[in-house]
């Protein structure tokens, strides 16, 4: 068996009296898209900080591509590439003295620093914009800059933080594809998002609460594992009334607003739709317009939230 | 995919290095800062802090209108420390000259003036100063006393020599020769200090900003993850300061030259040296600044306070350390712009060699090593 690309064990970062992230262990395996999920302040960023040697644990140590976070934190630095949610360019510098720029920091030069820069200009769709001040770039590309820049050196696990935030859907999109290409390619990627719709693309989700990871698996184990019963979907003009209406009654075992429908969880479906229908009035809702729909991980997350952390409010950072 | 092998620690600095001078290239505004500025401040204090009292306006009210009161005044026209400008007919005039700032000190003579010397007695010679400027009154009576005590003893002799005593002569011979700074212009004395004001100044805050910058934009977390090392990032950042800062004292002192006639009697070598000392230490002081800072707007505000009062007030740049209470003058130990003030006018003004400037030295390279040690430890731990 290969040794795992990132192995944590009882991680702990305390900020004075506040335990940001507490006794976390964990495996990524080479080549796997690894998501790190949680609300904001659950203790995403801090342990990515940890893996990647901006901040130092408080107890528990971990291993990244084999090396000692604590004690061999120059040779985790050499191995691993990163990226923040804040992609984090040099504005008043070109498109192409970014590149040379963290190229020349990780110790690209002459041929090889020539060949990246070329990659990395077509990965990021900004061939022929080398001379572009990187401030007059929309999001999306300086997001792929970004993401460029942090792999230049070809690093073996990749950790991106909150890597698509601000970005259109498009871009977005396109993003996963590129990250999907580098994880084919061989690269761990380590990725927190609190886009659970980007979750979907991860071969191994772990959902953080409070410094907590709290469930762990791929999203298919976790909604098997979760999710028990059938969830019906309806459309509804007024989605907080028909909430309301529904909330509480002893046969809806979970209700939850998505956009302009409803999702509510039932133990059996067509008994379900009946209860719906009488619940919410016939004049306003036909059976037609109730389906039954396959869980999402937004379901298995409020599910999961509800069950293990009752009436506890996520703190700040 | 393969490991590209990290690069050595010079080509991490030099990354660093050249990012840095596009950067400072291409921000028109620190460009300025770091080199018009400078200039600015040159030629403002070099034409404007004058110290130098030499042709003192006065109005003279002769009352007596004899020739005696004449020669007096006369007198008073050969010497390059006054001038007489204005000759009013009565005293209540000189309310409206001094006031108007027409001139500086009025002198009156009274009625009777003759007579009196003749019958040896002494007449009084009333003298009214503008004490606006306190510095300069000061100054302006100094002279005029000298004057009168000159004078007085001209006239004392001359009536000795009347009564018989051909022998008589001035007691005491005396002939002042001032050396380092023998014209006794205040620009010698003040470009030094301006030169040590500036780099101060500017070397502080161009650093502080240029880390907490890249604090705000979350560039240095990006740098903090790669492998390069917090003292090779603190060598890229300060080295184009350096570099720059000892372009602009280059400037500043050719610029003196041309300008106020400064030249450099010691040796360049040790002028540069010790100003590189002094430059690590000020830059220092600017990456501890922004170390401890979150905003550009706090940096910028801890580096002005930090820097700007006590290096004009507390340096010795303007005000001389040893007219000040006891007290401040204890204060001013602790302000490095003291030290290379001490040795840069030593090497400029009298030519002195390391011998009788090491001391200084030896503070200028403590304070540096403190700074560089107290920030880098400082980043290595908070991450910045």
């Amino acid at each position: 068996m290969i040794a795992p690309s990132i192995m944590a064990d009882k991680l702990s970062k305390h900020f004075g009296g506040f335990v940001a992230v507490d006794n976390v262990s964990f495996e990524v395996r080479e080549g796997e898209i690894f998501g790190f999920l949680g609300a904001n302040g659950a203790g995403k960023s801090t342990t990515i900080k940890m893996l990647c040697g901006l901040l130092s644990s408080s107890s528990g140590t971990a291993r990244v591509g084999g090396y000692d976070i604590n004690r061999q934190a120059d040779l985790v630095k050499k191995n691993i590439g990163y990226m923040s949610q804040k992609f984090s360019l040099y504005e008043d510098l070109t498109v192409a003295e970014n590149i040379e720029f963290f190229g020349g920091v990780y110790g690209l030069d002459g041929q090889n620093l020539k060949s990246r820069k070329q990659w990395a200009l077509e990965m990021a769709g900004l061939s022929g914009r080398e001379r572009s001040l990187t401030r007059e770039l929309a999001g999306g590309l300086k997001q792929r800059l970004a993401l460029g820049c942090a792999i230049l050196h070809k690093p073996k696990i990749l950790f991106l933080d909150e890597p698509t935030g601000g970005v259109d859907p498009v871009s977005r999109r396109s993003f996963w594809d590129l990250i999907n290409e580098l994880s084919g390619g061989g690269t761990t990627i380590f990725v927190t998002t609190h886009y659970l719709d980007e979750a979907e693309y991860c071969n191994v989700i772990t959902l953080m609460h409070a410094g907590r990871i709290v469930a762990s698996g791929s999203p298919n184990q976790l909604k098997k594992e979760w999710i028990k019963n059938p969830i019906l979907e309806f459309k509804s003009g007024d989605v907080v009334k028909a909430m309301g209406m529904i909330q509480g009654q002893p046969w809806a075992l979970e209700t939850t607003i998505f956009g302009n429908s409803l999702h509510v969880s039932v133990k059996e479906v067509q008994p379900g739709i009946r209860e719906i229908i009488k619940a919410v009035g016939a004049d306003n809702i036909r059976p037609e317009n109730i389906r039954e729909v396959s869980p999402t991980l937004e379901d298995v997350f409020i599910t999961l939230i509800d069950k293990k952390v009752p009436a506890e409010t996520s703190k700040g950072k | 995919m393969h490991l590209i092998s990290p690069g050595t620690k010079a080509d991490r600095v030099a990354s660093v290095i050249k990012k840095e001078l596009r950067q400072i290239m291409r921000d028109k505004r620190s460009l300025g800062i770091l080199f018009f500025i400078p200039l600015f401040m040159l030629v403002m204090f070099g034409y404007a802090l004058n110290f130098d009292v030499k042709h003192t306006s006065l109005a003279v009210v002769d009352l007596d209108l004899s020739r005696e009161s004449r020669h007096l005044i006369s007198e008073f026209s050969h010497s390059e420390y006054f001038t007489v400008k204005q000759l009013p007919a009565a005293v209540k005039e000189l309310d409206h000259l001094l006031g108007s700032e027409k001139v500086r000190a009025a002198i009156v003579i009274p009625r009777g003036y003759a007579d009196e010397l003749a019958r040896g007695r002494s007449p009084t010679v009333q003298v009214i100063l503008d004490g606006v400027n306190a510095n300069a009154a000061n100054t302006i009576q100094g002279y005029l006393n000298a004057f009168f005590q000159n004078y007085s003893y001209q006239l004392t002799i001359k009536v000795a020599r009347r009564l018989g005593a051909a022998a008589i002569s001035q007691p005491i011979d005396y002939r002042p020769r001032i050396w380092f700074n023998s014209e006794l212009k205040s620009a010698k004395f003040l470009i030094p200090g301006l030169i040590g004001f500036i780099l101060m100044v500017v070397g502080v805050i161009s650093t502080s900003l240029s880390i907490v910058k890249e604090k705000e934009r979350g560039t240095m977390e990006q740098i903090l993850v790669s492998p390069i090392k917090p003292l090779e990032l603190i060598m890229g950042k300060t080295m184009p300061y350096i570099a720059i800062s000892l372009l602009s004292t280059a400037i500043i002192l050719v610029v003196g030259y041309i300008l106020f006639d400064v030249h450099v009697t010691g040796s360049l070598l040790l002028l540069f040296l010790t100003t590189f000392i002094f430059l690590l230490g000020a830059l220092g002081m600017g990456l501890l600044i922004s170390s401890i800072s979150e905003t550009q707007q706090l940096a910028f505000l801890v580096a002005v306070i930090s820097t700007i009062l006590p290096s004009f007030l507390l340096s010795g740049f303007v005000f001389s350390i040893r007219n000040m209470p006891e007290a401040i003058q204890l204060i001013t130990y602790a302000v490095p712009t003291r030290y290379y003030l001490v040795a840069l006018r030593g090497i400029i003004l009298k030519g002195a060699g390391f011998g009788a400037i090491w001391d200084q030295l030896l503070f200028l390279t403590g304070f540096a090593a403190v700074m560089l040690l107290v920030s880098a430890i400082r980043i290595k731990r908070a991450g910045l």
